[in-house]
């Protein structure tokens, strides 16, 4: 027992934390003394941290940087809000269509994954970003010019309008172009939230540290050497991209199912989430997922907590973003910061051992 | 004739994305940084042309001089102060995020001051538009942005060719530890880029909002993808590529909104380019880089 606390250590102290913080925010729920705005925020804080735990797969511990992954959690939240429209009183429980839309949302995003990164993950660096930035556009675009309707006769497709459906007098909507779906029930809640970052976690952690999860690691260091001990490059990073993007899709489902009209913009689904997702990333430390739950925590209470400067609050965001990014990393500053660390007392002997 | 005017359109669009892609390509070529914020550096170009003409009732010549030397300068105090600090950095992510911020930062000055309305922007091109024969037009818009692209081209081209300066920045693109050893401010050189590319910037957010006359401080953003996109096309780093990339990809913009849908013309674009990136992933010019063991 012992030993599987020591060997798991890292992943208990960030289930840990996750959990800390979710007792802590039931516990102030229940006080009373969370605001409503506040409430609003939480089931989009969790499926951001998926977002931010599951790009970290691809760009920390795959090496590739993605800016598309916005496209994944739409492909998640529109099939599965789809599944959930149109099985809506047809399966009860709510629980068992939940856990259904979610395997749901996790499978076509993970498909799409698939797909996509076969042709893509041959290419490099930036243009493989700019290829997946375009990817995540195209879905979206599409997504705003598909209009599905169901009647007596069954469903109807069409990219045009409403109206070419041709649909019967008493035929519904399901999918109303860029109106998008309207009336998804509201499933998703801040525990189901708190699960499914659990599960995420688990996965992701797991995977990081099982043959698969080195092998990716040793592509992501040097791709001409993992090749030459026998690895295959192609089939591990597919892996590692379609797992990533399947729980993008995941967290997409928690996002549908917590709004009652569901359309694809560019704010949730285009490349500004993406680019979002990918600053919780970087931010939080690239290839640390326990970075990446406390950034993209910290990042999306901010502007939150900055709404009493109304509107300097985004302003000051991207000042903090660009101060931190220069802290963290110039050089400069961390030559700087190593001395004044060095200055203080307590760290002293510190570093003076380390010396030795 | 519906064809030859779209066509026209596309072109003159196309020049315009071609203007802003060669601020990218540069940019990229030589610092190896996505400059995030070449996009909202257009939106303040456009804006100070905005309060300078529309507002003051001063001349159009002086709002296009102000907006150049307004967005030069814009240019190189970024890259000196958020983007110089990190050109060490371990990661080349680093730069990329912090360009992010400094998009998030310019967009948000500008909702401040200018606000989150929609201002029409006149038009700054006195030419009226030529009619051939019946049913085709070309705008007086479109000549000028064709024109305009033209001239930066074949200028730059010289300029990079030709002079010191030019050929200082093709060699620290190439190898800045080689190019600083024989006597190059690299320093000077990159700042130098960053003039330039934003100076463009400039003057394709004036042709820009007089073809489509609409302001708000999120009107660089996706222009500014879209050429980002061109750049990538032709082959990032490659000057003519980035031409060729812009204009190809305008027309394939305008015909697949005329004939195809509206709302699709975008993921048309995207799709473009990823079956020219899958086939040849380095764009259409790009140079082949040798992969050493």
């Amino acid at each position: 027992m012992k030993e599987l606390f020591k060997k798991n250590k890292d992943t208990l102290i960030t289930l840990g934390i996750v959990t800390g913080a979710y007792v802590l925010i039931e516990i102030l729920l229940k006080a009373g003394a969370v605001s409503s705005l506040f409430k609003g925020l939480l089931v989009p804080l969790c499926s951001y941290i998926i977002l931010a735990v599951s790009l970290n797969l691809t760009v920390g511990i795959l090496g590739e940087l993605s800016l598309g992954h916005a496209g994944f959690m739409c492909i998640g939240a529109f099939t599965s809000a789809f599944f959930s429209k149109i099985t809506v009183g047809v399966i009860n429980p709510g629980w068992l269509r939940f856990v259904l839309a979610i395997i749901i949302g996790f499978f076509f995003a993970g498909l799409f994954g698939f797909l996509i990164g076969m042709p893509v993950l041959r290419l490099k660096g930036d243009y493989l970003a700019i290829v997946t930035l375009a990817f995540g556009e195209i879905i979206k675009n599409v997504i705003n010019v598909l209009y599905i309707g169901r009647d007596s006769r069954g469903f109807h497709f069409s990219i045009k309008d409403s109206v070419s459906l041709g649909l019967e007098e008493d035929g519904q909507m399901l999918i109303n172009g860029a109106q998008g779906i309207t009336g998804t029930p509201k499933d998703s809640n801040f525990t189901a939230g708190f699960i499914l970052i659990m599960i995420t976690l688990i996965i992701i952690l797991n995977f990081i540290k099982s043959r698969e999860g080195r092998a990716v690691m040793a592509i992501r260091d040097n791709v001409i050497a993992a090749e030459s001990v026998g690895i295959n490059v192609t089939r591990y990073k597919l892996l590692a991209f379609s797992l990533s993007a399947a729980l993008a899709g995941v967290a997409g489902v928690l996002y549908s199912h917590n709004l009652n009209s569901l359309m694809a913009t560019t704010k949730n689904f285009g490349y500004n989430m993406s680019i979002m997702i990918l600053v919780f990333v970087v931010l939080g430390g690239i290839g640390s997922i326990r970075g990446s739950v406390i950034s993209a925590i910290i990042l999306t209470l901010l502007p939150e907590l900055l709404r009493g400067l109304s509107n300097y609050r985004m302003l000051i965001y991207a000042i903090v973003l660009i101060a931190m990014m220069l802290f963290n990393w110039a050089p400069s500053a961390r030559a700087f910061r190593e001395r004044m660390v060095a200055r203080l007392p307590f760290f002293k002997k510190k570093s003076a051992e380390k010396e030795v | 004739m519906a064809f030859l005017s779209y066509l026209i359109n596309g072109i003159s669009l196309g020049a315009v994305y071609a203007i802003i892609a060669l601020g990218y390509t540069m940019v990229y070529g030589i610092a190896k940084m996505l400059n995030f914020a070449h996009g909202d550096v257009i939106m303040i170009g456009s804006y100070v042309v905005f309060c300078v003409v529309s507002m003051l009732n001063l001349p159009v010549w002086l709002g296009i001089l102000l907006s150049v030397l307004v967005c030069t300068a814009l240019g190189v105090t970024i890259e000196a102060i958020a983007y110089r600090p990190l050109r060490q950095a371990t990661s080349s992510l680093t730069v990329l995020i912090t360009a992010i911020g400094v998009s998030y930062f310019l967009q948000n000055v500008a909702l401040l001051i200018f606000g989150a309305n929609t201002k029409a922007f006149t038009s700054v091109v006195p030419i009226d538009a030529v009619k051939i024969g019946e049913s085709l037009t070309i705008t007086g818009e479109s000549i000028v942005t064709i024109i305009a692209c033209i001239i930066i081209m074949i200028v730059l081209t010289l300029f990079v060719n030709k002079t010191k300066a030019g050929r200082a920045m093709l060699a620290v693109s190439e190898d800045k530890g080689a190019a600083q050893l024989m006597g190059i401010n690299v320093n000077k050189t990159i700042s130098l880029t960053f003039a330039i590319g934003s100076a463009l910037a400039a003057i394709a957010g004036v042709l820009l909002c007089s073809a489509y006359p609409s302001l708000t401080p999120y009107t660089g953003s996706m222009p500014g993808i879209k050429a980002f996109v061109a750049a990538v096309f032709g082959g990032i780093g490659s000057i003519p590529g980035a031409f060729i990339g812009g204009i190809i990809l305008g027309i394939i913009e305008n015909l697949s909104k005329a004939y195809i849908s509206s709302q699709l013309s975008d993921a048309i674009v995207f799709c473009v380019l990823i079956i020219v990136l899958v086939v040849k992933p380095t764009g259409l010019l790009g140079k082949k880089l040798q992969e050493k063991v």
